[in-house]
């Protein structure tokens, strides 16, 4: 396996009394969409301040990229908080450049990226309007554009959906996949769990300042599955078919059932093959991500 | 470095490019032009209110003889008051005087009588009576038989003239007190207004920062203590401009208003003297007065005064503009709720100012001395007490005391800003203030 791009490893940060992250270690592997999960308060924000350098640890270190994490990173980093503005009397082009050259970019380099991606926005007539004459929707798409024209190795959004129509959501999660076509590794916080099942590849669960879950999303399902298959059939079922089965859920033509291991499911569809029943469907159910964080969480 | 210079840069353009500025900056000066001819129009009006009026002088003092004022006419009558009163509506006079015999040379009141349907406005009334009194005065020496050059004589106007000790210092002229007491004054009340409008500013810029939440991104691009920094110093420069605009426009603006206007403002003080009764005013003493202002003010020790003026500017400015923003990032949406954290901050300012009318009278005084030393007052007390060439070891520990106290509190201030700006929904007070500082990073 390459290098992570991010590698954090036992990280304690208290505020006054308050710990706000306790001993969390993780690893995003580069190149991939990866999801900070947590309900609100659990520790996602005070850990996305510390691998911004907004704040620092108490305990424990961060690499970026196999370097420790140090002032030169903010650079490689962009960051669209949850909670984000803008300068509302300045000029779009004008307030676009200001927060790219303050990520390091040259007057000039800044002028040519923020124009392509005002172009692939269909916005570049935007320039010279102000930004408090913009609705919510399009301040965000100029607020996804200042996170990404630098071109940072890291991309870190907080709830980048929240407050966006479906058109931009789709627009900003087709830029997310090119993006991290491209070789840019995401890390996306939110607790809207449709849009991590979604999107995300790897996933990282935070309860009450604590990792409580970590892994591949398809291996964290098959962790938490539970033997659950759902039959669909016609006509009748013969007696004592289900006898090695605990039935969940039975309506006519349909079957929830529960199995001791998942080998047994086999052994059930062909009994049912064997005994002539016409089997429509038959599929197993993984839970949901939103079901295994709030099990998790509770 | 670089990013601190381009949130300096942005501070700074954002706001003089803003047509707000350019209106304040522009109208300030032209705001104190025109009460400039207003206030000299008003000093130069003359009542247009004309009168007309009848003198009966029983005693014949005027020996039938009067000055007519632009707007007052005065005729002697031979006609009796009774007359003249039942049929006043048939006469054309406003008003009907009547000057008794004096019975009692010797006698320092004398009641004169005005009979009329309207009360005798108050410059009409002071005219009267200076027209009289003066009469009177040569009535009194006639009767009398007194020598007028004698009595002249006897009026002594005494004056005091400062001269030094030794022959190294230079030499005072009476005027130098005065001059110095002015320059003080103004210097200390720019230094005032300076401290609140600008420190208000970055206070204001500071709270909207945070409640538009442009913070976050921007502080995951630079620090926090360079933001603040850039601020400061981005709205400081922008004072500077505004005041040194002001300081080229507003005597160009005074001196083509009063060219054009014909308004002289030594005519003003003229006026504001020649208030009936201190008649026999000399203008060329005016004219002396205000050469030897002029030398005065050209003779005080501008290389020092100026850069002075400008480091206290800037110190002071920095000390209570790093306050004002640590403030400022405290406080939540609320700005009423917050509105008492900047009181800790007005009352050294305030307490200055005051301090600061007291310097310039006695600018030696303990208080003053002190005051210009201690680092909260001294930049609005010290910059009043410069033209007074206070003692050089008095500038160098105040100039050392206030550097050292603005760096250690644009530190200070930058500890409680990095937690502040952070912070939603809580309920600030000074001490969670003071417990900000020691956060850990």
């Amino acid at each position: 396996m390459s290098r992570p791009i991010l590698d954090i490893q036992n990280i304690v940060k208290t505020y006054e009394k308050h710990v706000a992250v306790n001993d969390v270690s993780f690893e995003v592997p580069a190149g991939s969409i990866f999801g900070l999960l947590g309900p609100n308060g659990a520790g996602k924000t005070s850990l996305i301040r510390i691998i911004t350098t907004i704040t620092r640890a108490d305990e424990g270190v961060v690499y970026l990229d196999g370097e420790k994490l140090n002032s030169r990173h903010p650079e490689e980093i962009g960051y669209m908080p949850e909670e984000r503005g803008l300068y509302r009397k300045m000029k779009v082009g004008e307030h676009l450049t200001y927060l790219a050259r303050l990520k390091g970019l040259s007057a000039k380099d800044a002028k040519t990226k923020i124009s392509a991606w005002m172009e692939k926005f269909g916005i570049e007539d935007w320039w010279d309007k102000k930004v408090e004459e913009l609705s919510k929707g399009m301040q965000q798409k100029i607020q996804f554009i200042a996170t990404v024209v630098h071109e940072p190795k890291l991309l870190i959004l907080d709830e980048p959906f929240s407050g966006l129509d479906p058109v931009n959501t789709n627009l900003i999660k087709d830029e997310i996949h090119s993006l991290r076509g491209k070789g840019m590794s995401i890390i996306f916080s939110t607790h809207r769990m449709e849009q991590v099942e979604e999107i995300c590849e790897h996933i990282v669960l935070i309860n009450k300042g604590e990792n409580v879950l970590e892994g591949k999303v398809s291996a964290v399902k098959d962790r938490f599955k539970q033997n659950l298959f759902e039959l669909e059939y016609e006509g009748e079922l013969p007696e004592g078919l289900l006898e090695r089965a605990k039935v969940i859920d039975q309506q006519p033509g349909r079957l929830t059932v529960q199995v001791a291991e998942t080998a047994e499911s086999n052994t059930l569809l062909r009994a049912m093959l064997d005994r002539g029943v016409f089997v429509k469907g038959f599929q197993e159910i993984l839970p949901t991500l939103n079901e295994i964080f709030i099990r998790q969480v509770n | 470095m670089d990013k601190l210079w381009l949130i300096i840069k942005r501070e700074y353009l954002t706001r003089v490019t803003r047509r707000s500025f350019i209106l304040a900056t522009l109208l300030t000066p032209l705001a104190f032009g025109l009460f400039f001819v207003v206030a000299g129009l008003i000093f130069q009006y003359e009542s247009d209110d004309s009168r007309r009026i009848a003198i009966i002088d029983e005693g014949n003092i005027f020996d039938q003889s009067i000055k007519d004022e632009e707007n007052l006419y005065f005729k002697f009558v031979d006609t009796d008051l009774e007359t003249l009163r039942q049929n006043f509506d048939d006469f054309d006079y406003d008003g009907i005087l009547v000057v008794p015999r004096v019975k009692d040379v010797m006698a320092t009141r004398h009641t004169i009588y005005y009979y009329a349907d309207k009360q005798p406005s108050l410059d009409i009334d002071a005219l009267i009576r200076d027209r009289v009194r003066g009469q009177m005065r040569d009535y009194k020496i006639e009767a009398l038989q007194l020598d007028p050059q004698q009595l002249e004589a006897i009026d002594t106007r005494i004056e005091l003239e400062p001269e030094p000790i030794d022959d190294e210092s230079a030499d005072a002229s009476k005027l130098t007190g005065a001059i110095a007491a002015g320059i003080g004054g103004i210097m200390g009340i720019i230094m005032y207004i300076v401290v609140f409008i600008y420190g208000m500013m970055v206070m204001r810029s500071v709270m909207e920062e945070k409640t538009s939440r442009i913070v976050e991104v921007m502080i995951s691009s630079v620090r926090p203590f360079q933001l603040m920094l850039g601020k400061i110093v981005g709205v400081g420069a922008v004072g500077l401009t505004q005041v040194a605009i002001w300081a080229i426009l507003i005597p160009i603006i005074i001196l083509v208003s009063s060219l054009l206007f014909g308004i002289d403002s030594s005519a003003q003080m003229e006026m504001a003297q020649q208030q009936p009764g201190a008649a026999n005013f000399n203008p060329e003493d005016t004219e002396a007065m205000v050469a030897l202002a002029i030398e005065e003010f050209k003779s005080l020790n501008w290389w020092l005064i100026l850069p002075m003026f400008i480091f206290f500017f800037l110190g002071g400015y920095f000390l209570y503009s790093s306050m004002f923003a640590a403030v400022g990032s405290a406080m939540g949406d609320d700005l009423g709720e917050g509105q008492s954290l900047t009181i800790p901050i007005t009352i050294p300012v305030i307490l200055a100012f005051y301090i600061m009318i007291v310097a310039i009278q006695a600018p030696n005084s303990s208080l003053a001395v002190w005051s210009s030393i201690f680092p909260l007052f001294s930049p609005i007390v010290m910059p009043a007490r410069l033209a007074f060439s206070p003692p050089v070891w008095e500038v160098v520990l105040s100039v050392v005391l206030l550097a050292a106290t603005a760096i250690f509190f644009v530190w200070l201030s930058g500890r409680i800003y990095r937690v502040g700006i952070l912070m939603y929904g809580k309920k600030v007070t000074l001490k969670e203030l003071g417990k900000w500082i020691f956060y850990k990073d």
